[in-house]
């Protein structure tokens, strides 16, 4: 393993989990709620799509393969995807949405933070760029947990539902193989590791003032770091990738 | 066909004008996007950077800035998109914020105010200059704005947010 491979291997990792979840979002546009969360569901989809846009670019350029972004998004079967399990999962109801958000954008903005500070200066610049817009997005999801926590009885019930069922995909988050030690060692990669504590005060903060229950830590779901995925990644890139498999090359 | 080569301020000027294609009332100049434009390998590099990641107006503004360049006879150009240093709305001159005000839209207060799971401080109407407003939601009509109603005038406006 070299120094350019795992730093390829490390973007394609990142940018799969911003596509995969801009891609999820995208799937609400015009089906929010309300009006302006039909617009804010969208706009943070944007986010993602952009942040996407920006680190498979960069994982093109370090496979030195000739490649583009747009074919690391169209051009690759479910098991060279890398995003972690809670990024596909289904929508589900709003409440299974938000917790999703709540989960992800903590993390992302710990996670982020600490990359802005990478040797890598590409990655430093994307990170020090999305840092500013997940603040946004955390903002957005801690604001609706308090809502539906602390809403109805029925809104209460959904979302300690949407947090309890997703809590076991939460453990990828923090996990560490020897590509992410590697690249440690040379000050690319950040030691997710050690954000784990901090996630889990943000988490219990905003969880415990919407008078929800975190959950106990048990069986947690992996795979992801290995291309192994569960049943709805397939789902979604049958339609994601439609077009460029039905009409290769197709162009705007 | 010009006859003298233009110099790199030359080119700045032309498309320092470029209008931003979201807000036509404040030039790419004025936003900040446009950062610098150098003279490498027989090619004029002209720098942009994206307000927010995922700006849909970049490709457009490329466009301008190549079609401008093009009309003035300067063809060989490279439009290059940069993240570094990272675009703020520090950036935006006081001529600037006026031009939004007049627009619609209030301009951000200064930078750097979205702390953590707090409220963005007092937001003036942009149409009565009322402090009494409230936040609709987040997101706006696009990425760089949210949504805001006054409470004296009755009017929705857009707050172009701190970034």
């Amino acid at each position: 393993m070299n120094i350019q491979e795992a730093t390829h291997t490390y973007t394609l990792r990142l940018g799969d989990n911003a596509l995969i979840l801009g891609h999820r979002l995208s799937e609400l546009c015009s089906k929010g709620p309300i009006l302006e969360e039909d617009l804010a569901l969208t706009n943070i989809s944007l986010d993602m799509i952009g942040r996407a846009q920006a680190l498979l670019k960069y994982a093109a350029e370090t496979e030195m393969l000739g490649k583009t972004e747009d074919d690391l998004a169209y051009r690759r079967p479910e098991n060279h995807y890398y995003n972690n399990l809670i990024i596909e999962q289904p929508n589900g109801d709003f409440a299974h949405i938000i917790a999703r958000q709540l989960f992800v954008s903590v993390f992302e903005f710990l996670f982020y933070t600490e990359l802005e500070k990478s040797k890598d200066t590409t990655l430093a610049a994307i990170a020090s760029k999305t840092i500013k817009e997940i603040k946004y997005h955390m903002q957005h999801a801690a604001d609706w947990t308090l809502r539906l926590g602390d809403g109805t009885v029925e809104s209460h019930k959904r979302m300690q539902k949407a947090v309890n069922d997703l809590w076991m995909y939460t453990g990828e988050f923090f996990e560490m193989d020897n590509l992410d030690t590697f690249l440690l060692h040379q000050h690319i990669a950040v030691d997710t590791n050690s954000l784990k504590l901090e996630w889990h005060k943000y988490i219990k903060t905003a969880l415990n003032d919407a008078t929800l229950n975190v959950p106990e830590d048990s069986f947690m779901q992996t795979g992801s770091k290995k291309g192994i995925h569960t049943e709805n990644l397939g789902h979604i890139l049958s339609e994601m990738q439609y077009l460029q498999r039905a009409y290769p090359d197709a162009k705007w | 066909m010009i006859t003298t080569e233009p110099t790199l301020e030359n080119i700045y000027n032309l498309i320092s004008e470029i209008p931003d294609p979201e807000i036509p009332v404040i030039t790419i100049k004025d936003l900040g996007i446009l950062r610098d434009v150098k003279f490498v390998d027989n090619k004029y590099v002209v720098t942009i950077t994206p307000t927010y990641t995922a700006c849909p107006a970049m490709g457009m503004i490329e466009d301008q800035i190549k079609e401008i360049l093009f009309s003035n006879g300067i063809t060989n150009v490279k439009v290059e998109l940069t993240y570094s240093p990272t675009w703020t709305t520090d950036w935006l001159s006081q001529e600037a914020k006026l031009k939004l005000k007049k627009y619609g839209i209030a301009p951000p207060n200064h930078s750097s105010c979205t702390k953590l799971f707090s409220t963005i401080d007092v937001v003036v109407c942009p149409r009565c200059n009322s402090k009494h407003t409230e936040l609709i939601s987040r997101f706006g009509s696009t990425a760089c704005k949210a949504l805001y109603k006054c409470e004296d005038c009755k009017e929705t406006f857009d707050l172009f947010k701190c970034h």
